[in-house]
């Protein structure tokens, strides 16, 4: 697929730190691209030279082949993680303000209705809530009909609903053909909206695929979890490799029939048993060495 | 120009429904020209003023005991007929020329000007040639207003525009907007605009009202003084959007703005003559555009000057907005 955005060897240097330190990217039209990454490692410097809001300190970004420039900022649309409004203006005149900042845009209507924002339009923006605010500054940044769209960490701080129903209307942007390059801290949501991530960590990155490539590589073996209740003694006895994790026990294998046969033929009761999935979580602690907090 | 009229209206809104922004904005003009100007009006000079055509030597030798007489003070003058005026308009005591035969002329109608006669017949000036002249006094408060005027809108404009955008800086609703096409030239000619009209509209509205109260002496045109009130205000913007066009802290930015502000609510004129000061204190007000404006507006009420006759203020204030907001676009900083 061909690549909307693309970074070559993109570095950041600041005085004693390189933040970003040689990252190449190519992003492919159309998709939902995860950049993750623990505190510091990285991500947000690199999605700025991105937008174009910083300049490396040396390595290209191309959008659709050229270097970015005025077509950049007209076809682009940011959210950024903390961005101010003007005070004292309504949603709608909000709306209306950026409208004007583009040559060309979406019919205000159509960015209120996929948005969501009919409720609110006439609403001083400092008087909405952190969903409401989010789902504004996601109209903004669809305003000018965006082919790639940056999203840095729209769900933080919102509730578990206001998130989900993010998540949606996320979905229904990407179901335009937009490309959309989201950082965020919660790996349920890369999980649920990318179709492509990259790790970050030191200012590199150290994984790069879809979810699942990045599981079945990192992770080809199941975790199987057993109440430790009466079967902890057993358990630690058997040359199986089970390790305590609070009130259960986990056994990593990738021969499943062969451990199940095992624990059977040594008298370990299986009703209680669980299979459990590696996921983003794990992969994250993994190949970061990081415990992941929000 | 869309862009441009979309942030001047954004601008526009956010400041007319900041209510407490613009009842104070309103109110403090009316306070303190009410206020001094009740205050002050019986003026109280403690000393008397005579202008002096030629040179002190000129006038020791003309009368020798008279430039050690206490309470005196000699102001210099280059041009008779602007140090004339200043008598007609009891802004100066009397004037002595001793360039050439020694005159002196009085206002006729000056209680000042009838003492200070006696003073000089007394230390030796009883021979000079008496010159008589008429003319209505200048009120204080006539005198005080486009120096209260003035100093106001250098506040409303430095800080109202500064501040602004330090805080825009701060909060990110900059680094928002350098994610669209605006340009930095965009965004700043739309601040100066906005605070330009906010300004205007504002000073008009209080000189309107407080004229309506006081009766201010106008002898000049009002258009003339609308340009030379706006080519001032966009100066003292523009040195607003300058100082601000770099710092994110608030601390720094009202640091650097009363660092402006300070030497010019001093030495513009503002609150007294700079008549009677140093040369070099004279040279240093000449740099600041309130200096201009207040001169070039007090000329325009006081003496009824021409749009020619303030011309060189004129082109001070264009050229010194010119210049800041070049500068001031040319090292914006939007994060």
């Amino acid at each position: 697929m061909h690549a909307i955005i693309t970074a070559t060897d993109l570095v950041k240097q600041y005085p004693g730190v390189r933040a970003v330190d040689g990252i190449n990217l190519a992003i492919p039209q159309g998709i939902c691209f995860g950049l993750l990454g623990p505190n510091g490692a990285g991500k947000t410097t690199t999605i700025e030279m991105l937008e174009g809001i910083h300049q490396p300190t040396s390595g290209a970004v191309l959008y659709k082949g050229e270097p970015l420039g005025v077509r950049y900022r007209e076809e682009v649309g940011i959210q950024f993680q903390h961005t101010a409004l003007q005070d004292f203006l309504t949603v709608r005149e909000t709306l209306k303000f950026f409208e004007r900042l583009y040559a060309e845009t979406l019919p205000i209507a159509e960015v209120i209705e996929l948005c969501s924002l009919t409720d609110i339009l006439d609403r001083d923006t400092r008087k909405l809530s952190g969903g409401q605010r989010q789902r504004l500054l996601l109209g903004l940044a669809l305003i000018n009909d965006p082919d790639l769209i940056f999203l840095d960490e729209p769900t933080t701080g919102l509730d578990p609903q206001a998130r989900r129903n993010f998540w949606d209307l996320v979905k229904l942007v990407k179901s335009r053909n937009k490309t959309i390059v989201l950082t965020t801290h919660y790996m349920e949501e890369a999980y649920a909206l990318c179709d492509e991530i990259a790790i970050m960590d030191k200012g590199r990155i150290v994984s790069q695929g879809t979810p699942e490539q990045l599981l079945k590589e990192h992770f080809g073996d199941v975790v199987l979890q057993i109440p430790g209740d009466d079967a902890g003694g057993k358990l630690m006895q058997m040359d199986i490799g089970a390790v305590p994790a609070g009130e259960l026990f986990e056994i990593k294998t990738n021969r499943l029939h062969h451990t199940l046969q095992q624990l059977m033929d040594n008298g370990i009761n299986l009703d209680r048993l669980r299979i459990r999935a590696w996921t983003l979580e794990d992969l994250f602690i993994n190949v970061t060495g990081k415990e992941h907090k929000l | 120009m869309k862009k441009f009229l979309a942030v001047l209206h954004a601008r526009n809104m956010e400041f007319l429904r900041d209510r407490s922004a613009l009842v104070w904005n309103l109110a403090m003009p009316f306070m303190l020209v009410f206020g001094l100007a009740f205050t002050f009006s019986g003026g109280n000079k403690d000393i008397y003023k005579i202008g002096v055509v030629g040179s002190i030597e000129q006038l020791t030798q003309a009368a020798p005991k008279l430039p050690t007489t206490q309470h005196l003070q000699f102001i210099p003058y280059d041009d008779l007929d602007t140090a004339i005026n200043k008598v007609k308009h009891h802004q100066m005591d009397m004037l002595i020329d001793v360039s050439s035969a020694p005159k002196y002329w009085v206002n006729t109608s000056s209680p000042n000007g009838y003492l200070l006669e006696r003073i000089i017949w007394g230390v030796g000036a009883d021979k000079f040639e008496r010159q008589a002249v008429e003319g209505a006094e200048i009120r204080y408060v006539d005198w005080f207003l486009p120096g209260i005027l003035g100093m106001n809108m250098m506040f409303a404009c430095l800080f109202g525009v500064g501040f602004v955008i330090v805080r825009y800086r701060k909060n990110g609703f900059l680094k928002r907007l350098k994610a669209t096409p605006l340009g930095a030239f965009q965004f700043l000619f739309a601040q100066l605009i906005s605070r330009l009209l906010l300004v205007v509209v504002i000073t008009t509205i209080v000189y309107v009202g407080c004229d309506f109260f006081i009766d201010f002496n106008m002898q000049g045109s009002y258009g003339t003084l609308l340009l030379v009130t706006t080519l001032g205000a966009m100066s003292l913007i523009s040195i607003g959007l300058l100082v601000a066009a770099h710092t994110a802290s608030e601390e720094l930015a009202g640091g650097m703005l009363n660092i402006v502000t300070w030497p010019m609510m001093l030495l513009s004129g503002a609150w007294f003559s700079l008549e009677g000061a140093q040369p070099w204190v004279q040279n240093i007000a000449e740099i600041f555009p309130l200096t201009h404006m207040i001169s070039a507006t007090r000329s325009i009420m006081n003496e009824g000057a021409t749009l020619a006759q303030v011309m060189p203020d004129v082109w001070v204030l264009s050229l010194t907005s010119a210049v800041f907001l070049a500068i001031g676009a040319f090292v914006f900083k939007w994060e």
